[in-house]
């Protein structure tokens, strides 16, 4: 399926979203057009502040200043808003339950920019964090509304952010909804919970899977914490074989794992097959690459799939749909850090 | 207020912890030494408070901050109401909270019985001071994080035109951590000129003598080169406090008073490297110590 492709969508849509909202502020450690605030810098000077490369003590800034009323967007790589300044995010902003916005950019596989670039436990992390709301975009239509998501919520908000080339999946007026998942298909035999880049790549494999007779939901997520939508308890309940979980991240602290949690609470008693990064680190390759490497692609899901229903459904590579490629010399700079 | 009567704050303030120290068979007793009058000059004279009409009772603890909790109250409240011209002070190194609590009694902030709740269940009065502690707003106890966060608010402060001041009280072990750095460079950067740090330098930290543990000298030359105006005084000396948290150019300040973590209380000095936390090994040395409290006035 071809997918309409955006160029940088957070760098106008912040702007025009955050031009009439004078408490929002961005802070930046270094990495402002490698986080598309660049033209938020240049178009309201007076509101973005640079903090050079030190964050632990920027999270206490967007601490002090979001309880002076305030609403700091901090924008930085993800690795860099929850690993290294992990005590900072959790006693200046999480405790007491400010509204600060942190947009990590660059989650899980998708920087060739390695292990030290990568955040492929940030959910885990976040997860555990009292008070902590984690919100995950999977296309152009997410990057853009999730900044009125995140804005209405009283307390510190994670966002696990897409930049550069971005497919728009969802139409551009089907806006992201607080605690909802999208349904993008229903059906009974088996349920696909996909969050994040990982719904694009699961795409491409479900209307093979339903080419070959297999009856599937699949219900994209991007509200990680909390996790108590009613549609996905639904979505759990309705599957007669399984569930598979589809996530750019670890298969441990994830969605996955917020899965597995909700089919013992609710006594579902399904099986569950967790795609994502098997408690490994990955390494600098190109999203393709690694989604092949590290065994989270569409083949992936297929092969989940038909453990499951215990059948092998003999889906011939031509039958999925194409994997979009991502330029890494585009001027959308994908790859720059 | 006069010279004097900061000096017999300063001595209450030792004297309540001490007290404290016996009946409790430990607490954070050289710091009360080293800071009471640091302590004194900053809730008298220093910083602009606006006052209260009586000492206030401490809260009960009810929960932590959440979205659930809209009633939270920080410990803010005992430093009386905020205004755009009146002074923000920020603890920062928590557990020096007993001694806190000792000077927002003396100071008649706090009521005096409070102490009594001192680190006991069900109450605000934390051994390790949180925001909703008396005196507190922000939560320190993972040292150096206050200067960063009364950063943020200085910086609001600044970007809605208000005159008042914010101070921070730090001690010098949190110059052993990156974050007070950063938090200095970005202070300077940004021109936050309304920022007072006041330090007890008072040179000892868990392990014993920062000197042994990790030298953070020369400090002065080293707060300077990030563009700081920075006096060094005697920090038990009332006059050196008020002279220096009273001057100022236009560059954010820091006040480093060194200071004797045995002052007014020498037999402190019977156990030199172990002053972080005072215990009673012994009987005996508790006996001594009620004998010293017996007989000071």
């Amino acid at each position: 399926m071809a997918y309409e492709i955006v160029k940088r969508p957070h760098v106008e849509n912040f702007v025009r979203w955050s031009k009439f909202k004078p408490e929002v502020v961005v802070l930046s450690a270094d990495l402002t057009s490698s986080c598309e605030v660049g033209k938020f810098r240049d178009t309201f000077p007076d509101r973005f502040f640079s903090f050079g490369l030190g964050e632990q003590n920027m999270l206490g800034f967007a601490g002090g200043l979001a309880r002076e009323g305030f609403e700091p967007w901090i924008h930085t790589f993800a690795v860099f808003i929850y690993r290294r300044p992990l005590d900072q995010l959790q006693m200046s902003v999480a405790y007491p339950n400010l509204p600060v916005r942190m947009v990590g950019f660059l989650p899980g596989i998708t920087t060739p920019g390695g292990v030290t670039h990568q955040a492929i436990d940030d959910v885990n992390v976040m997860r555990g964090i009292p008070n902590m709301t984690i919100l995950e975009t999977g296309d152009a239509t997410e990057v853009e509304s999730v900044l009125e998501v995140a804005h209405k919520i009283d307390g510190p908000v994670y966002i696990r952010m897409l930049r550069g080339e971005i497919s728009r999946i969802f139409p551009k007026n089907e806006v992201m909804e607080f605690n909802t998942a999208r349904v993008l298909s229903t059906g009974t035999d088996v349920t696909i919970l996909s969050s994040g880049i990982s719904t694009e790549e699961a795409l491409r494999a479900i209307p093979a899977l339903k080419e070959h007779g297999v009856s599937v939901q699949h219900l994209h997520v991007s509200t990680l914490k909390p996790f108590t939508d009613p549609l996905v308890i639904e979505g759990l309940k309705s599957s007669k074989y399984g569930v598979i979980t589809m996530e750019n991240h670890s298969v441990i602290g994830g969605l996955g794992s917020a899965v597995a949690d909700l089919i013992a609470e609710h006594g579902i008693g399904k099986k569950l097959i967790k795609i994502g990064l098997k408690d490994t680190y990955a390494h600098g390759a190109s999203q393709k690459y690694l989604l092949h490497k590290y065994g989270m692609s569409a083949r992936n899901l297929i092969e989940a799939t038909e453990k499951l229903i215990d059948k092998n459904l003999q889906i011939s590579e031509e039958e999925l749909s194409q994997t979009r490629v991502i330029d890494v010399h585009s001027t959308a700079k994908a790859e720059a850090l | 207020m006069d010279i004097e009567k900061i000096a017999s704050i300063a001595h209450g303030i030792r004297h309540r912890v001490l007290e404290h120290t016996v009946k409790n068979n430990g607490g954070y007793l050289s710091q009360a030494c080293s800071s009471a009058e640091i302590l004194a000059c900053l809730y008298t004279n220093l910083v602009n408070l606006s006052p209260l009409p009586a000492p206030l009772e401490p809260r009960d603890f009810v929960n932590v901050p959440s979205k659930n909790f809209t009633d939270y109250i920080t410990g803010a409240e005992f430093h009386g109401k905020k205004g755009p011209d009146l002074d923000r002070l920020f603890i920062s190194p928590a557990h020096y909270a007993l001694v806190i609590y000792a000077a927002l009694i003396e100071t008649g902030r706090l009521t005096e019985k409070s102490l009594e709740k001192f680190n006991k269940d069900g109450t605000t009065v934390e051994m390790i001071g949180a925001e909703h502690s008396p005196g507190f707003e922000t939560t320190t106890g993972s040292l150096a994080q206050a200067i960063s966060q009364a950063g943020g608010v200085a910086l609001a402060r600044k970007l809605r035109g208000e005159s008042g001041k914010t101070w921070i009280f730090m001690s010098d072990g949190e110059f052993q951590e990156g974050q007070t750095w950063e938090a200095l460079s970005a202070i300077s950067f940004h021109e936050l000129n309304n920022i007072r740090i006041i330090v007890d330098v008072n040179r000892n930290q868990v392990d014993g003598p920062m000197e042994k543990v990790m030298s953070i000298e020369p400090l002065i030359d080293r707060i300077k080169s990030f563009g700081w105006d920075v006096d060094k005084i005697d920090g038990n000396d009332i006059n050196q406090i008020l002279q220096s948290g009273f001057s100022a150019k236009n560059k954010p300040k820091v006040i480093l008073g060194y200071t004797d973590p045995a002052k007014g209380i020498e037999i402190l000095k019977d156990r030199p490297d172990a002053l972080h936390y005072v215990r009673f090994a012994h009987p005996f040395e508790k006996i001594k110590y009620n004998n010293f409290l017996k007989a000071w006035k």
